[in-house]
């Protein structure tokens, strides 16, 4: 690790304060720190967002489910309100690495790192979450720009998501058993904004399937989807598993997700 | 340099660090707590496993600043008055190491596991799943999960 200075604000207006183009977010430091030591990151400053608790909890009101961003994926995985409100939500997030990733990780770092194969994005995309941040207020889809890309600003940081409720959904992912991440992943949902397809893992960042969509919308069905190819154009390609697979991958994951649900 | 004062196996500890200090160098460098391991360095393999709050975390994934104000706990305290923990005696009994290097982080993993089951039964495909942040290059698991078991029903058992 390069040296920096660290801090530790007690409140999002101080974090935002002490942030600038040399300074970095620190929330639970599972993908951050092993950059930091790696040198493939530096910063002048670090900011923990740890001790700072309006990013913390999980509410659940009416048709909305909030969380918090420096809630871990452990907390997710447990709540009792997420596993009625949203089970496919604590499902994802009891999957993403292993127990003591999860004892750390937070839903605020792992979408402003937006890792191609990070698991929240596509459960953000496909409920049609917003994310709060400091400043303003992005649907999921705007908030993912590209590749590690999204739309935070300099000292903007991410303070909670809101998940619209769903009448059903599911997440199936395919994971590299060694790293622990998904080769591909699908999740499924079904909400008052329509049936939404998402998937990570598989391209260079969260993306939806139309067509699958639109003809979950119609019949609600894993046969629904079959016959539907997605095209490998454009999707990741490396040691692990070729474009094709992949796309192969998000037809079988698609189909599994739907036939959990019905 | 950042002051950092942490709970370690019940004993207050205060020190003024460079920030960079990770977790795992704080308990084995400064506090010559040197049960704790360094297996990958990558967040990987586990080794280095503690206790944070209760909670299993990688040492080696955390700054001590990080933990400022926290509990944190070692295999080092575990043992009471001499006598092994129920999961480290279960590992004893059932041959649940070879070279040894892992089994801190493994024995850590194991306690929180048990704890947090702590309503449902430890299945065997819990306990493997529970494991995926543990490497072990030597036993092949099967006296590791076997000694989860039983170390996990003497906790019960108390
Ligand atoms: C062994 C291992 C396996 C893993 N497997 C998976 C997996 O299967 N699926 C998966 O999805 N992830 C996986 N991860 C990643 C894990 O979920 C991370 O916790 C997550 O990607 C980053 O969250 P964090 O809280 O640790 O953030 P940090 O590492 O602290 O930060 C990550 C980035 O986000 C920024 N940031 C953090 N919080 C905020 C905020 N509130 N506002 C703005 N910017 C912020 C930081 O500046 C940094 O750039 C794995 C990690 C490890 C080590
Ligand atoms: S040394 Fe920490 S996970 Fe391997
Ligand atoms: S006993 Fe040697 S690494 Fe596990």
């Amino acid at each position: 690790m390069y040296p920096f200075d660290y801090h530790r604000p007690a409140s999002v207006k101080d974090a935002a304060t002490q942030a600038n183009d040399d300074a970095l977010f620190l929330a639970g430091g599972q993908t951050l720190i092993p950059t930091l030591k790696q040198r493939l990151r530096q910063a002048a400053t670090l900011i923990d967002l740890g001790a700072i608790p309006e990013l913390r909890g999980i509410v659940l009101n009416g048709k909305t489910l909030t969380i918090g961003a420096m809630t871990s994926h452990a907390e997710v995985a447990a709540s009792p309100d997420v596993r009625n409100a949203i089970p496919a939500l604590a499902d994802l997030a009891g999957k993403i690495g292993d127990p003591q990733v999860r004892n750390c990780g937070t839903l605020g770092g792992s979408i402003a790192n937006n890792d191609p194969a990070a698991d929240y994005p596509a459960a953000l995309v496909a409920l049609g979450a917003t994310v709060h941040t400091n400043t303003r207020s992005l649907k999921a889809e705007d908030f993912f720009t590209g590749m590690f890309e999204t739309a935070l600003g300099v000292g903007e940081l991410v303070v909670k998501v809101d998940f619209p409720l769903a009448k059903r959904a599911a997440f199936a992912k395919f994971r590299n058993p060694a790293s622990r991440y998904a080769i591909a992943a699908v999740f499924v949902a079904e909400t008052d904004a329509g049936v939404r397809v998402a998937v990570i893992g598989a391209g260079p960042g969260v993306f939806r399937v139309p067509e699958m969509e639109s003809a979950l919308a119609k019949t609600f069905s894993a046969a629904a989807l079959s016959g539907i190819a997605v095209s490998a154009d454009g999707l990741n390609e490396d040691m692990h598993a070729t474009a094709d697979y992949r796309a192969h991958l998000i037809g079988v994951m698609a189909a599994r997700a739907v036939a959990s649900l019905t | 340099m950042t002051k950092v004062s942490i709970t370690v196996n019940g004993t207050a500890q205060a020190a003024d660090l460079d920030p960079r200090t990770l977790l795992v160098d704080f308990l084995r460098d400064h506090l010559r707590l040197t049960g704790t391991h360094v297996g990958c360095d990558t967040s990987q393999c586990g080794a280095c496993t503690v206790h944070l709050d209760g909670r299993a975390v990688k040492a080696c994934t955390l700054l001590a600043a990080q933990v400022d104000g926290k509990a944190v706990t070692t295999i080092e305290g575990i043992a009471k008055d001499g006598v092994l923990h129920p999961m480290q005696a279960a590992f004893r009994e059932h041959h649940g190491l070879q070279c040894g290097f892992c089994t801190p982080g493994m024995v850590m993993t194991a306690i929180a596991m048990a704890k947090d089951s702590a309503g449902e039964p430890l299945t065997e495909a819990k306990i493997r799943e529970e494991l995926e942040g543990n490497l072990c290059r030597c036993t092949g698991y099967q006296n590791i999960v076997r000694a989860i078991a039983a170390g996990a029903a003497a906790m019960k058992a108390g």
